[in-house]
């Protein structure tokens, strides 16, 4: 009935905004469906085992992308290993000990800002703070610190999230119990909130895997053949830095290509790792 | 006892400084760029630095003048959120309200995945296919421009638009779209004109948010604008507040050097300005 009594212009532009709303919906899915197999059909082909495995070699002109690929896994895991106490213990202390709302409005605050700031400045910090005044020189290490700040809010984020899910009736009885605040937060705090460190972990990792601004000037771009320790105290490129050294400066495209479609992979595989690990954790919180 | 308490109050201690961290970050990048960024200024003179024409550095007689860049970053910015906040805007009007809910698993799917994509690979992508076909398709003679950077940002903009924009349309109270359905409104009319202006501060929030991610992009832009430190023009090779910063540091010293950390320095002004604004309108829609 009311669909009668619609006059036609009414039912025009009804029309016209569902379909604008559809338009702009299924572009957004083709422009990254396009990306995607853009991408893959581009890089896949430049992907072979000699590729993979070796290091760029000045004797043969070949290209290898190892060291990089070593280099991203080390700069995650240094990144992690700071990034993770810091941020669950900012997120313990605003939600287990902060009384002072000021103070904790300061430090929320700090850290929105900190989400703000784009990666080229964080980048530039790091180089005169990590590199040029701790004397850290052009290494991974600078790097990856400089990342850890660049993720801290992201765990602190995600683990006061999951804090906040961990019932007050467990605390209440295990004070009544006679434990210590510690006691609380060791063996039923920080267990609670497991989901969002892990959560944590996997954005800051996708994040780590796409940074490159940040690392230009802080991590270097060397592509040397290194041990995890080793590798720290010297210069390297990861695999988004040497993406852009191939495309940008040397016009290996091929290359290039090759590093982004394991990129695409990657970035993939973290999405639905994320989308998964959010429905478990969902599911388990419900039981 | 006391000793359990001394224990408590050090444990606290630890927690406090974990806590003021962050605090300590911001504070480290504002006082290093400040500090840093002021030099330069001081020498070159801050009306010339911010209002002079031409960028210089490496000539004989070095002219410091940074307006190009910040036009150029105004305008990229601009032209990315006049393409990029409809496409956004009325995706998240369809995923929040009017899609079925597989339809709108694929396509949340897909612009988290959007989101995922590193700056790098947007630039590989835009260097490759958007930056010859630009050339091709204007008949000029470099695709390398300010157009093909527009185009890039509004693409990496975005998800950060449609995510801000559903969390604001679904904080929307349901009372308010029943109350416009029963008056005798279709639902596409509902949610045009009773759930996205309910939903305004979030929605801007949203835009403020694009602004400040396309403004601060450096290394896709990087690959796409063609680097030239001229005045803008849509067609012509451009340089941003951020590529000028990462396209000369690595050879950069002396005064040159000084006056790219200035630059960072305008660039993080700019951004604090977005935050506070963006801070503003999220304030407001949680109070709405």
């Amino acid at each position: 009935m009311v669909n009668g009594q619609l006059n036609t212009r009414r039912k025009i532009k009804i029309g016209l905004l569902r379909v604008a709303c559809g338009i702009c919906a299924i572009f957004t899915c083709f422009l990254t469906l396009f990306l995607l197999l853009y991408v893959l059909t581009k890089g896949i082909p430049n992907i072979s085992w000699e590729l993979l495995s070796t290091k760029p070699s000045y004797l043969s002109g070949k290209i290898g992308i190892l060291p990089d690929i070593l280099n991203t896994v080390y700069i995650i895991v240094a990144t992690l290993v700071f990034v993770l106490p810091l941020g669950v213990g900012a997120a313990v202390y605003l939600t287990e000990y902060a009384k002072n709302k000021r103070i904790v409005a300061v430090i929320e605050y700090a850290a929105e800002t900190l989400s703000g700031i784009p990666s080229i400045i964080y980048g530039l910090v790091g180089m005169l703070f990590f590199c040029q005044f701790l004397n850290m020189q052009t290494s991974l290490l600078a790097g990856a610190l400089t990342l850890v700040i660049m993720n801290l809010p992201t765990v602190m984020r995600t683990t006061q999230e999951s804090l906040k899910t961990v019932p007050q009736s467990y605390r209440e009885g295990a004070f009544g119990l006679g434990a210590g605040k510690w006691r609380v937060i060791r063996t039923v705090v920080l267990p609670g909130c497991i989901d969002g460190v892990i959560t944590g972990c996997i954005l800051s990792v996708g994040r780590i895997l796409g940074e490159s601004a940040a690392l230009l000037f802080t991590a270097g771009f060397a592509h040397a053949l290194n041990g995890f320790f080793e590798g720290l105290g010297n210069a390297g490129a990861t695999l988004t830095v040497s993406l852009y050294l191939y495309a940008k400066e040397q016009g290996e495209f091929g290359v290039a290509f090759a590093i982004a479609a394991i990129l695409m992979v990657l970035t993939l595989l973290v999405n639905i790792l994320a989308m998964l690990v959010g429905r478990w954790f969902k599911r388990r919180q419900k039981l | 006892m006391k000793k359990q308490k001394v224990f408590e109050n050090f444990i606290h201690g630890i927690f406090l400084i974990l806590g003021l961290i962050t605090v300590g970050c911001v504070l480290l990048i504002t006082i290093y760029l400040i500090v840093s960024g002021i030099p330069a200024i001081q020498k070159i003179g801050l009306w010339d630095f911010i209002f002079g024409k031409e960028w210089a550095s490496t000539a004989k007689e070095p002219s410091y003048g940074i307006l190009p860049f910040i036009l150029t970053s105004v305008y990229g910015t601009a032209g990315a959120i006049l393409i990029g906040v409809p496409i956004g805007f009325l995706t998240s009007v369809y995923l929040a309200k009017l899609a079925p809910a597989k339809i709108r698993m694929v396509v949340s799917g897909a612009v988290s995945l959007l989101a995922g994509i590193p700056s790098v690979v947007y630039g590989l992508v835009g260097m490759m296919v958007l930056v010859p076909s630009i050339r091709n398709l204007f008949h000029i003679p470099d695709g390398a421009s300010l157009f093909a950077a527009i185009i890039v940002l509004a693409i990496m903009i975005l998800p950060s638009i449609i995510n801000v924009s559903i969390t604001a349309l679904e904080a929307v109270p349901k009372e308010y779209e029943d109350a416009s359905l029963a008056l005798g409104a279709t639902p596409v009319e509902t949610y045009f004109k009773v759930s996205v202006p309910a939903a305004k501060s979030g929605i801007a929030a949203a835009v403020v948010l694009g602004v400040g991610r396309a403004i601060g992009e450096a290394m896709a832009v990087m690959m796409v604008s063609g680097n030239a430190p001229n005045l803008p023009e849509l067609f012509g090779s451009v340089r941003f507040l951020t590529t000028a910063v990462a396209s000369e540091m690595s050879y950069s010293s002396g005064l040159q050097r000084q006056a790219l950390f200035s630059i960072a320095l305008v660039l993080f002004l700019f951004i604090m300005l977005i935050n506070a604004a963006l801070n503003f309108f999220l304030k407001r829609s949680k109070e709405e």
